[in-house]
């Protein structure tokens, strides 16, 4: 293991799912499910088992519309108002009409939802209008119950090969990808009939206060390969200057309040001990609130527990403690903080691309499909707004499903063998160098640069001068990087989607010229939200080696919206407050 | 430019004396969503070999005999 080995082997297959962690098992069931003839390929950088943004679990359902609780159109009409209008209502609807069918089917996966004394779903209230939470009791088990079914269905799993660059036939259609073990660097080709992206957020864009490079709100093996890779193969990307920022502990990349402790009557609160926002629902406006209070006089932001009953904290800290991010209790213990004494500090996380909280993702219809002839995207990377893991799951079947169908009437599409004989030059110059930058150096810099010039507030001078400076890594990154193993090789690889994003960042940050989803497009010298001219998608893409940005005209909206409805998320703050 | 090491403490402990990777058990590496363990050729154990932590715990919880600590990382604490 970490020595180079020289190696290129390829592989065919019908469906190639590139990402193992939340929709990209579900794609892989669901193209195997659909016709078991098929050859589906799950190909993931790390290990099928505990990859992705529910490694460790997840304790519970953001937004399940159950009957009884909500319905499709109510679902669809709070995901608009929350995402400021800017939805094809589509894809949305598609999934608040679906996902019920997908908890039941995870239930039958051996995960379990909570239930009230009638044995039904037992859901709590979170968002702003509606009610679409649902705890998972044994969170904890989500993998091992995917994991179990992919066996069951004998779906191939390719561990620890990266996905590189995408292949496309001569007609545009996508014919595959090229992959390189991160432990010996060996190439793969797949060539498949169809490819389904579900390599989640773009999660190692900003940097973290701590300064630790890892220590990200996202696994930070979701370093933005997916995006990165859609960009290449020319797919259109979706308004990625709305970011992802979140409500994480200080220092701790832990979210806290909203899901888990909200049901149970803590609340987000002010240095006073105050709530400052009425809902604790992750939406842009609600990051604003808290980006206001926090470098306001009545500052930090905490989580407050401290009212509550000790057995009730004993309970939340219980949830907390063994799902999702189960450090965090070490963490606390550490600092000498007893939830039931004293309230946590909060603040928020660095920036991201990631639909599954926002809306920045590669853009997507209500098929899962992206503009490229044969290549799906779902889960956190795809552009379905504030979709969340059941969002994960939900369109990574429908992405799954229609796959198949097309892989069916597809013969397998020929590649040009100079796109991976070049692939294999980019990719192992890092390997050829005898020294240069490291690939954690550069890392650094790029995200640094990330955090000093692209985070919102957003100034567009600020945001020039950083497009220089990352002009200038990119010069490194292709003149000076050198990685001396095949992991530092993956490091470097990364290093790339990284640069890759924060070009797309910057470029969509400054083309949209207003403000829009409260703290995440916050252009400080375009500071209104101009519905005339902008009330509309964004989509960014490669064309002649140059990224262009578009506007798009949103679809006409499946459940209309009413004029007062849709400002419901502008009346965030607490009504007493200054 | 020329390179030079850059010593970390690191967030991830193993105790040798319960660690069985010797007998074969590679399971922490196996986990381990960002690839930073590995099984010491000269001990034979498992240690971390890249400081690159998320500090999520599959490596802790997966291990059958109990033998790995995952701390919280210098900077973070």
């Amino acid at each position: 293991m970490d020595d180079f080995i020289d190696g290129l082997s390829e592989v065919a297959c019908d469906v190639l799912v590139i990402g193992g962690g939340t929709a990209g098992p579900m794609a892989a069931l669901k193209a195997k499910q659909k016709n078991p003839a098929l050859n589906v390929v799950l190909l993931e950088k790390a290990n099928v088992k505990r990859s992705g943004a529910i490694s460790m679990g997840m304790d519970g359902l953001n937004n399940a519309v159950v009957p009884g609780y909500a319905t499709p159109e109510q679902y669809t009409k709070e995901i608009t108002i929350a995402n400021d209008g800017i939805v094809d209502q589509a894809p949305v609807f598609k999934y608040a009409s679906r996902c019920y069918d997908i908890i039941q089917e995870l239930d039958r996966f051996g995960i379990r939802f909570q239930r009230n004394a009638n044995g039904d779903y037992d859901l709590k209230k979170v968002h702003h209008l509606g009610t679409y939470v649902l705890p998972m009791p044994n969170g904890e088990t989500v993998k091992k119950a995917l994991y179990r079914q992919l066996k069951r269905e004998r779906i191939l799993i390719s561990n620890r090969f990266m996905a590189t660059r995408l292949l496309t036939a001569k007609d545009g259609r996508i014919a595959g990808a090229v992959a390189v073990n991160t432990r010996t660097s060996e190439f793969l080709v797949l060539r498949a009939k169809a490819v389904i992206l579900c390599m989640g957020a773009a999660g190692r864009l900003g940097l973290p206060h701590s300064g630790y490079l890892f220590g990200t709100y996202e696994n930070p093996t979701n370093s933005g390969d997916g995006y990165a890779m859609a960009y290449h193969a020319g797919a259109a990307l979706a308004n990625l200057e709305c970011y992802q920022i979140n409500p994480l502990i200080k220092d701790y990349n832990g979210p806290a309040c909203a899901y888990v402790a909200g049901p149970f009557g803590a609340y987000t609160a002010n240095s006073e001990g105050k709530r400052f926002i009425e809902s604790d629902y992750w939406s842009g406006q609600m990051m604003q609130e808290f980006y206001n209070e926090l470098q306001s006089g009545k500052g930090p932001v905490f989580l407050k527990l401290n009212h509550l009953h000790p057995d009730t904290v004993g309970e939340i800290a219980d949830i907390l403690h063994r799902v999702e991010r189960p450090s965090r209790g070490r963490f606390h213990t550490a600092r000498g903080t007893d939830y039931r004494e004293t309230m946590i500090e909060m603040h928020i996380s660095e920036i991201g691309f990631c639909s599954g909280h926002s809306a920045s993702g590669v853009f997507v219809d209500e098929y899962a499909r992206t503009t490229v002839p044969g290549l799906y995207a779902a889960g956190d990377m795809a552009s379905v707004p504030h979709n969340y893991m059941l969002g994960a799951f939900t369109n990574g079947a429908v992405a799954g499903e229609h796959a198949a169908e097309a892989a069916q009437e597809t013969d397998l599409p020929d590649y040009d063998p100079d796109v991976v004989r070049f692939e294999r030059t980019r990719v192992l110059a890092p390997t050829r160098r005898e020294d240069g930058i490291p690939p954690n150096q550069l890392e650094y810099k790029v995200r640094r640069l990330v955090n000093d010039y692209l985070q919102p507030p957003k100034v567009t001078s600020r945001m020039r001068i950083g497009q220089q400076r990352l002009a200038e890594a990119r010069q490194d990154l292709e003149t000076a990087l050198v990685a001396r193993n095949p992991h530092e090789l993956m490091r470097s690889l990364e290093v790339s989607s990284i640069l890759d994003c924060a070009d797309m960042a910057a470029h969509a940050s400054l083309y949209r010229t207003e403000s829009r989803w409260g703290l995440y497009h916050n252009r400080i010298d375009h500071p209104e939200k101009d519905d005339e001219n902008w009330c509309c998608h964004a989509l960014l893409r490669k064309v002649d080696g140059r990224m262009i940005s578009e506007k798009r005209a949103i679809q006409p909206y499946i459940v209309p919206i009413e004029t007062e409805e849709r400002t419901a998320y502008e009346r965030l703050r607490v009504s007493n407050q200054a | 430019m020329p390179l030079a090491l850059s010593p970390t403490a690191i967030p991830v402990i193993v105790d040798e004396a319960k660690c069985i990777a010797d007998k074969g058990c590679t399971v922490c590496v196996d986990v381990c969503p960002l690839d930073v363990l590995r099984i010491s050729d000269l001990t034979g154990k498992a240690y971390m070999k890249f400081d690159e932590c998320w500090y999520c715990m599959p490596c802790e919880t997966d291990c059958p005999t109990g033998a790995v600590t995952v701390n919280i990382p210098y900077l973070l604490r």
